[in-house]
C-alpha cells in the first residue's frame, strides 16, 4: 500500500511539474523595428531583406532550415534524391490549408516552379530553377523535379516560398493583389500594411504546426537607427537590431538590464578586402599574403565592431558544419609582410618610406560603397596599417548603384572593401569559378585556379554530405593559401528584445527560427489590436 | 487679371515639358539601373533573368522612345507603374504619401508666418530694444543648430524622459480603435514635434527677413507722409507699411513650395513619417524611374504653381503688376 501511495504521489508530482514547465500563454502582441519598408509581399520578386522577413511569417517553403542550419521538411514531409542524383521527389504534407481555406497540394508546388521559370516573372532568383528540366505532380501529395546533371545546391533552392496557385495563376504578378495582401500557409495571417509605416500580422489559428503563441506581430518602419533606439527605450518597440555602439555603450544601464535581454551571435555575412587580380601587383600571391599579414584583423574587430565579431578565415560561417577551422591563418605580422613583399621585388630603394618596384611606388585605392560606416572605418584602419609597411592606400567611397555599375561590373578598381552574405548551403561556384570571371559576374576579382574550378564543379554534383564537406574544406584551404581576398571579419548580429518575451533559444541559425514558440506571460501581454 | 492668368498658365505647359525632358535625361544618365539593384552581387541571379527584367521594364528600348512613351502616358495623367517589386501605380504611391508631407509643411509654414511676421515687425519698429537683441540671438541660434540634433534632443526630452509626446510615426498602433476626437488628438500629438521643429528652422530666416523689409519700408516717403497726415502709428505700420513689406515674403513663400518635398527627407527619416520626401529619396536610390519622374513632375508643378501664386499675390497687393 505505501508503495502504491508513493507511486501515486510521484505520478502526481511528475504531472504537476510537466504542467508547470510546459505552460505557455497564448496572446499578446510584439512590435519590431525595421529600417526599411517591404517592397512587396511576394518574396520571390523582391531582393530586400525587409520584404523577405515580413512575408516569411505568412508563407512556408517545401523545405526549411532548423536551428543548426540543416535542411528539414516544411510543407514537404520528406524528400528523396535518386541514386544518380538526377531526381528529387518531395512528399507533401497532408491536411495543410491556405489561409483562405483552400487545400495546399503538389499542384501548388508545380505552379511555383513554373512561376519561377516564366519569362514574365520579374524575379532575380530564377537561376536554380532553370536547371530543372522537368517537374511534375503525379498526385496531390507528390512533387518530382528532374535535373540533367546532379545539382546539390538545388536542394536548398526548395526552401522557395510557396505561393497560392489559385490566386496567382494566369495573373500579371506585378498587378496581383498578393503584392499587398499575402495569403499563405504560414503561422501568421496578413492584417494590414500602411506603406512606409507598418505591417501588421495576426496568428493563423489553423496553422499545421499549431498556432503561434504570440497573437499579433507588428513591423514598424523607422528609417533612422537613433530614432529606433529611442522608440525602444520609450516602450514603442519590443525588438530591434542594435549597432555595436548601442550594444556596448548605450544599453549597459539598470533600466536596460531590467527591461530587455540582449543577444549576440555570429551574423551570416563576412567583410573582405578583395584585390583585382588582373592588376599585375596583386597577381603575385606573395603580395596578397603580405597584405593579409600586415592587416591586424583583431584590431579591426576591436576598433570597428567594438569587439563584437570574429576573425574570418574564408567564405564559410565559423562554427557551422561546412566550416574548416584548420586553414592557414594570417596573424598580424608586419615583419613577415615586409619579407614577403621583398621576395616579390618590393623594396624601398629611394628611401622615401614607400616600397617601390621598377621605379613605381606601391600605392593603390580601396573602393567601398557609401553609407556603410563599418566599412569606411575598416578602410581607415587598414590604410594606417599598410602605411606602416610602406604601402600607400587611398580610400574612395561611391554611391551603391554607381559603385556596382561603373566599378565592380567593369572591373575598374584596384581593391574593394565589401561583404558577402553566407548562405546555409556552401555552394561558392558563382564567386570563385573562373567561368564567372567576366564583366558583370560575381567573380569580379578575376580569381582563376583550375583546382578550385574542379572542386566547385565536383561539390555541386555531390549530394553525400560527408563527401561534399571534404570538398568544401579543401576549397577553404586553397582560398586561405591564395588569399584572393584578405578575409577580415564576421560581425555579430545584436538583437535586443523586451524581457517579457519568453521561449527564445539562440542557436547557429540565430533567434527567430522558433518564433512561433515564443510567448509572453499573460500578466505582461500588451493587447493585440482588434481587426 | 484674367488674361494675365491665362498667359501665365499657357506658359507653364512648355516649361513643364522642358523640365521633364531634362529630368528624364539626367535620371537615365546617372550610373546604375533598376535591374542592377535587384540583381547585382546576387549569386542566385542569372544573366537571363537580368535580361528579362530589363525587357519587362522596357529599358531595352532607346531613350527617346522611352521618353515618348512616358510623355504620352503623362498626357492622360498615367504615371505608369513603379519598378519596385509591388508594381503599384505611381499615382497611388504619391497619393499615399503626398498629403502628410503637404500637411506638415503647410502647418509649419503657417506657424512660421504667424510667429515670424509679428516678431519681424516688432523688432523693426523697436529697433535696438531688448526684444530686438534677444530675437537676434535667437535667430543666430536657429541658424546654427543642426535640425537633426535638435530633433533628437526633443525626442529624448518629450518622448523618453517626460513621455508627453510620441517619438515617431504619424499615428499610434491603436489609432483605429480611438474615437474621432481621439484620432484627431493622436494625429496632433504625433505632428507636434515635426511641425514645431521644421517651423523652427525657417523661423529664424523669415523673421529676420521680415525685419529687414519692414525697416526698409518704414523709411520710405509715403510712410513719413502718412505719419505727417496724423494717422495713428498702428494704422501707419499695419495698414500702409506692412502690406508692402509683405511682398518679398510672398515671393519667398512661393519659392519655398517646391522645397517642401526635397526638404522633407531628413524630417521624414528622423520622425519615421511615411511622406513624399522619403518616397522620392528611396526611389532615386533604387533608380525607380517612374516614381522619380512622378515625383519630379509633381515637384515641377508645385514650383510653377508656387511661382504663379506668388505672382498672383503680388498682383493682388500691387496693382501696377496687373496693369502691365
Amino acid at each position: 500500500m505505501p508503495k502504491i501511495t508513493a507511486a501515486l504521489i510521484l505520478c502526481l508530482l511528475l504531472a504537476l511539474s510537466a504542467g508547470g514547465a510546459g505552460a505557455v500563454d497564448d496572446g499578446g502582441s510584439l512590435v519590431m523595428g525595421t529600417i526599411g519598408d517591404a517592397t512587396s509581399m511576394i518574396p520571390m520578386i523582391t531582393s530586400d531583406s525587409a520584404s523577405h522577413e515580413m512575408s516569411g511569417l505568412v508563407y512556408n517553403g517545401l523545405l526549411k532550415y532548423d536551428k543548426d542550419l540543416n535542411l528539414i521538411g516544411d510543407l514537404a514531409r520528406s524528400w528523396t534524391v535518386s541514386p544518380d542524383g538526377l531526381t528529387i521527389t518531395f512528399k507533401i504534407r497532408e491536411g495543410v490549408t491556405w489561409q483562405d481555406g483552400k487545400p495546399y497540394t503538389a499542384k501548388d508546388a508545380l505552379f511555383n516552379w513554373r512561376f519561377m521559370v516564366d519569362p514574365k516573372t520579374p524575379t532575380a532568383y530564377s537561376g536554380d530553377y532553370m536547371k530543372v528540366t522537368k517537374a511534375e505532380a503525379p498526385d496531390e501529395h507528390t512533387f518530382v523535379v528532374h535535373y540533367d546533371e546532379p545539382f546539390a545546391p538545388g536542394l536548398a533552392s526548395w526552401t522557395l516560398t510557396q505561393m497560392p496557385r489559385h490566386l496567382l495563376e494566369g495573373q500579371d504578378v506585378r498587378a496581383s493583389e498578393l503584392n499587398r495582401h499575402p495569403v499563405g500557409t504560414g503561422p501568421y495571417e496578413f492584417v494590414r500594411w500602411d506603406p512606409g509605416a507598418r505591417v501588421v500580422l495576426r496568428y493563423y489559428p489553423d496553422y499545421f504546426e499549431g498556432r503561434a503563441h504570440i497573437s499579433q506581430v507588428t513591423y514598424r518602419v523607422i528609417p533612422d537607427m537613433a530614432t529606433m533606439f529611442l522608440e525602444l527605450k520609450s516602450g514603442g518597440l519590443d525588438w530591434m537590431g542594435l549597432t555595436a555602439l548601442q550594444y556596448r555603450r548605450q544599453t549597459e544601464t539598470p533600466f536596460f538590464k531590467k527591461n530587455f535581454v540582449k543577444y549576440r551571435y555570429l551574423s551570416s555575412g563576412y567583410t573582405y578586402l578583395g584585390y583585382n587580380l588582373k592588376d599585375p601587383r596583386f597577381a603575385d600571391k606573395r603580395v596578397r599574403q603580405a597584405l593579409s599579414y600586415a592587416i591586424d584583423k583583431e584590431e579591426l574587430i576591436k576598433g570597428v565592431l567594438l569587439g563584437l565579431g570574429r576573425v574570418c578565415t574564408g567564405p564559410i560561417k565559423p562554427g557551422t558544419y561546412w566550416y574548416n577551422p584548420q586553414v592557414k591563418r594570417y596573424p598580424h605580422d608586419p615583419a613577415k609582410a615586409k619579407e614577403l613583399l621583398a621576395a616579390a621585388g618590393w623594396r624601398d630603394t629611394d628611401g622615401d618610406g614607400l616600397l617601390d618596384k621598377d621605379g613605381r611606388p606601391f600605392e593603390f585605392t580601396i573602393l567601398t560603397n557609401q553609407g556603410n560606416s563599418y566599412r569606411a572605418n575598416t578602410g581607415v584602419i587598414i590604410q594606417q596599417r599598410l602605411s606602416q609597411i610602406g604601402v600607400r592606400v587611398k580610400l574612395r567611397t561611391v554611391e551603391w548603384a554607381a559603385f556596382i555599375k561603373e566599378f565592380i561590373n567593369k572591373g575598374r578598381f584596384e581593391a574593394v572593401l565589401l561583404g558577402w552574405t553566407i548562405t546555409p548551403d556552401p555552394d561558392q561556384f558563382d564567386i570563385w569559378h573562373s567561368s564567372k570571371a567576366q564583366p558583370g559576374q560575381l567573380n569580379f576579382t578575376y580569381y582563376k585556379n583550375p583546382e578550385v574550378d574542379r572542386i566547385l564543379t565536383e561539390q555541386r554534383r555531390t549530394f553525400d554530405r560527408e563527401k561534399r564537406r571534404a570538398l568544401i574544406f579543401k576549397l577553404q584551404e586553397i582560398l586561405a593559401e591564395d588569399q584572393p581576398y584578405t578575409f577580415l571579419y564576421v560581425a555579430n548580429a545584436l538583437p535586443v528584445l523586451a524581457a517579457r518575451i519568453k521561449g527564445i533559444a539562440p542557436a547557429p541559425a540565430g533567434i527567430s527560427y522558433n518564433f512561433t514558440e515564443w510567448w509572453v506571460p499573460k500578466a505582461l501581454q500588451h493587447p493585440a489590436m482588434k481587426r | 487679371m484674367l488674361t494675365y492668368l491665362a498667359k501665365r498658365l499657357a506658359m507653364m505647359v512648355p516649361l513643364l515639358i522642358g523640365i521633364t525632358f531634362i529630368s528624364f535625361l539626367i535620371m537615365h544618365l546617372a550610373p546604375g539601373s533598376p535591374t542592377d539593384l535587384a540583381t547585382d552581387l546576387n549569386p542566385k541571379m542569372s544573366e537571363i533573368a537580368k535580361e528579362r527584367l530589363t525587357k519587362l521594364y522596357g529599358l531595352d528600348k532607346p531613350l527617346p522612345v522611352q521618353y515618348w512613351t512616358w510623355l504620352k502616358r503623362l498626357a492622360v495623367l498615367d504615371f505608369g507603374r513603379s519598378f519596385a517589386p509591388d508594381g503599384q501605380p505611381v499615382l497611388n504611391k504619391i497619393a499615399d504619401r503626398l498629403p502628410i508631407t503637404v500637411t506638415i509643411n503647410l502647418l509649419s509654414l503657417l506657424l512660421v508666418l504667424v510667429i515670424a511676421v509679428p516678431i519681424g515687425v516688432y523688432s523693426a519698429t523697436h529697433r535696438g530694444s531688448l526684444f530686438d537683441q534677444a530675437t537676434t540671438v535667437f535667430v543666430f541660434l536657429g541658424f546654427a543648430t543642426p535640425t537633426f540634433w535638435l530633433a533628437l534632443l526633443c525626442m529624448i526630452l518629450f518622448g523618453v524622459v517626460l513621455g508627453w509626446l510620441p517619438i515617431s510615426g504619424i499615428k499610434s498602433l491603436n489609432h483605429d480603435q480611438l474615437s474621432c476626437a481621439g484620432q484627431l488628438l493622436d494625429y496632433a500629438r504625433h505632428l507636434a514635434l515635426p511641425v514645431l521643429l521644421s517651423a523652427f528652422t525657417s523661423l529664424a530666416g523669415m523673421s529676420r527677413y521680415m525685419r529687414g523689409n519692414m525697416l526698409e519700408v518704414i523709411r520710405q516717403d509715403y510712410v513719413t507722409t502718412a505719419r505727417a497726415k496724423g494717422l495713428p502709428e498702428r494704422l501707419v505700420i499695419y495698414s500702409h507699411a506692412l502690406r508692402n513689406a509683405m511682398m518679398p515674403v510672398i515671393t519667398i513663400l512661393g519659392l519655398s513650395v517646391p522645397a517642401l518635398i526635397g526638404g522633407s527627407v531628413i524630417f521624414e527619416s528622423i520622425f519615421a513619417i511615411p511622406g513624399m520626401g522619403k518616397l522620392f529619396y528611396d526611389a532615386v536610390m533604387a533608380r525607380d524611374y517612374p516614381v522619380v519622374m512622378g515625383g519630379l513632375v509633381i515637384g515641377a508643378v508645385l514650383t510653377l504653381v508656387g511661382n504663379l501664386l506668388a505672382d498672383l499675390g503680388y498682383a493682388l497687393v500691387d496693382p501696377r503688376v496687373r496693369s502691365k
